[in-house]
């Protein structure tokens, strides 16, 4: 019953992220004396082949079928209802490619990419952390974790950017950009597979290096102060050995608030994706924002933060639910 | 009946000078030292450069183009033949008024807003706490990309650019603060000073603001932090004032001109050094303080 509760009020704050994040990204630009229509107009007419009264009646039109000259209630009220179908409108550059078919077609490239990024920096950060905080880990290990933690200031992009040049420019080791080799055809064998993983690796380098260092540093906070803990002395005079009390004492309740972490580091990951998407010229959500961004792709644009905001809270959420899995007190109560 | 002269203790054993105090603590607290060490560096290269280097310089049309770091231009000059050593000068001092500027808003505002939220309880603590936690899972970067996305692009200035940034990072330190005013409030100290009959204000400045004090500076290294980082993704992806010489705005030219693949790699690589420099070095003096204000994880060597 109560677990029933949790998840009903879960849910409700859920909706309450998403109902704030659409009203902020409906409002703002409206907010703005700039109108994007006209943007995109003005931006054609200078390259020449309108005439002024044409433009005007041209941007009238088009304000019109994107219900711009209607009152703001009643936009919000449509805005709202074709979120709720998923319909996120149509992109001015790519006409008549509709938002969602663009994020859909980005959407692959940057889940693999975040998601193993993600899960291996992690799972590397935490146990270095754990290790280096241990009190019985070699010295050698102990001070492994060092550099990793000095990285944490370093952000990917600058990372990547560091990579880029040092070992695809100089070393000419990897490629130095895009998603697979130009002139390749996509196919299911070896050969495009191991085009398509070399062209991963600088970027995967560059996010991992990146975030790792953050969980490293929390994982140790944590560690130094779970060793205090009464049950760590007490199982250590049961006679349990180091490795028993590692795994079951000390990593098992160190994880809970690192678990925490992530859901709160998601944004993070996301963000630092967008750039380093970039940077790489991956397909991704980041690359297609970033030219929706440089081409005044206003409904792209809005499309791709909202998409991604709810795609976070979700997630958040989902974690949280995870909760009781990792955790047998919040399970009983 | 004799006297036994005691020794004079006072002249054999003195206490050490404050300086020398912190100076000994800076060798304990390595991370601190470091930290600030480089920003100091930072500051001075800044600072000397300010008063030798012409301002103009930083700006497009002043050297010739695509120059490699010579004795004339010890930092090379880029493709729009900036000299990019007045440019880094003038990015940094930008870099920093943006990064000082909105993390100080950011913090007073969370210091505010934490403190009313804390010591008054009741529903504006209720209101507060609600809207950072719905506010938190939006992410900030995504929504100042539609801030910034929204501004006219010839109306961005160093100072628009501080707002948008400051606009969404006040969560942050509103939370921390909140926890440890309300962790304080319930100290004994508290207690005995609402019996004698100190004000609400005396209370908070008096008695709660200087045990917060370490809170108070590691709550503005991270949102300098947070605001240095945000602005140069921000003109990462082209939405920063694009005349300014910003950090951000550079590595962004030299990118969307291929610099690495025209072999001008010391134009995209400046910039990222420094704001190596500069972020590594905040994080290494967020991280020192963090060992000051949590004795849990002070070092015992």
């Amino acid at each position: 019953m109560t677990l029933f509760r949790i998840i009903i009020k879960r849910l409700l704050f859920l909706l309450m992220v998403i109902w704030i994040a659409s009203s902020i990204v409906f409002f703002i630009p409206r907010l703005s004396s700039k109108n994007p229509v006209r943007q995109k107009f003005d931006d054609l007419a200078r390259t020449g082949g309108f005439s002024p009264s044409d433009l005007a009646v041209i941007v009238a039109a088009w304000n019109h079928k994107f219900g711009l000259d209607k009152p703001v209630w009643q936009q919000y009220l449509d805005y709202m209802n074709s979120l709720l179908h998923f319909d996120l409108g149509v992109s001015f550059y790519k006409y008549p490619r509709t938002v969602s078919q663009l994020i859909m077609d980005a959407l692959p490239w940057t889940i693999s990419l975040l998601l193993v990024t993600t899960v291996l920096a992690f799972v590397l950060g935490n146990l270095l952390g754990a290790v280096a905080a241990w009190p019985r880990s070699p010295g050698w290990l102990r001070n492994f974790a060092t550099p990793f933690v000095l990285l944490q200031g370093v952000p990917p992009v600058l990372m990547g950017m560091l990579l880029l040049f040092f070992i695809a420019f100089r070393l000419r080791l990897l490629p130095n950009g895009g998603n697979y080799s130009p002139g390749t055809i996509p196919a299911w064998n070896m050969t495009f597979a191991l085009d398509l993983f070399k062209h991963q690796i600088l970027p995967a380098l560059a996010l991992i290096l990146g975030s790792v260092g953050g969980w490293v540093l929390s994982m140790r906070g944590m560690g130094v102060t779970i060793q205090g803990e009464d049950y760590v002395n007490f199982a250590e005079h049961k006679g349990l050995g180091g490795g028993a009390i590692f795994q079951d004492y000390y990593l098992r309740n160190a994880m809970l608030p690192q678990v925490t972490g992530l859901s709160l580091a998601l944004g993070t990951v996301v963000t630092n994706g967008i750039v380093v998407e970039n940077l790489f010229g991956l397909p991704g959500i980041g690359y297609v924002l970033a030219q929706a961004i440089s081409n005044n792709d206003f409904l792209v644009i809005y499309g791709i933060v909202l998409f991604i905001t709810i795609a976070i809270a979700v997630l958040m959420v989902g974690v949280e639910l995870m909760y009781p899995l990792l955790d047998p007190r919040i399970r009983l109560t | 009946m004799t006297t036994i002269a005691l020794p004079q203790t006072e002249e054999a054993w003195r206490q050490p000078s404050q300086l020398t105090l912190v100076l000994r603590y800076m060798r304990r607290n390595k991370s601190l030292a470091v930290g600030l060490l480089i920003i100091l560096a930072l500051t001075l290269f800044t600072v000397i450069g300010l008063m030798t280097v012409n301002h103009k310089d930083a700006y497009p049309l002043s050297a010739p183009s695509h120059k490699a770091p010579s004795a004339a231009y010890p930092f090379g000059t880029d493709y729009f033949g900036t000299n990019l050593l007045a440019a880094m000068v003038v990015g940094l001092w930008q870099t920093a008024l943006i990064g000082v500027l909105a993390g100080a808003i950011g913090t007073v505002i969370g210091v505010v807003l934490g403190f009313i939220s804390a010591y008054f309880g009741g529903w504006l603590d209720a209101g507060i706490k609600g809207i950072c936690q719905i506010l938190t899972p939006i992410p900030a970067f995504l929504i100042q990309v539609i801030i910034a996305g929204s501004i006219d692009k010839r109306d961005v200035t160093i100072y628009t650019m501080a707002f948008v940034v400051v606009l969404l990072a006040w969560m942050g330190p509103t939370l921390v603060i909140r926890s440890q005013v309300l962790s304080m409030k319930e100290r004994q100290f508290v207690s005995v000073a609402k019996l004698s009959g100190v004000g609400d204000l005396g209370i908070i400045f008096q008695e709660i603001m200087p045990n917060l004090l370490p809170f108070l500076a590691a709550a503005f290294v991270t949102q300098v932090f947070a605001a240095v980082f945000a602005a140069f993704y921000l003109a990462v992806l082209g939405l920063g004032p694009l005349r300014e010489p910003l950090m951000g705005n550079i590595v962004w030219s030299a990118m969307t001109q291929s610099a690495f693949f025209n072999g001008w790699w010391w134009w995209p690589l400046e910039p990222a050094v420094a704001l190596v420099l500069i972020l590594g070095s905040l994080a290494m003096v967020n991280m020192g303080l963090d060992e000051l204000a949590n004795p849990r994880v002070r070092r015992t060597e």
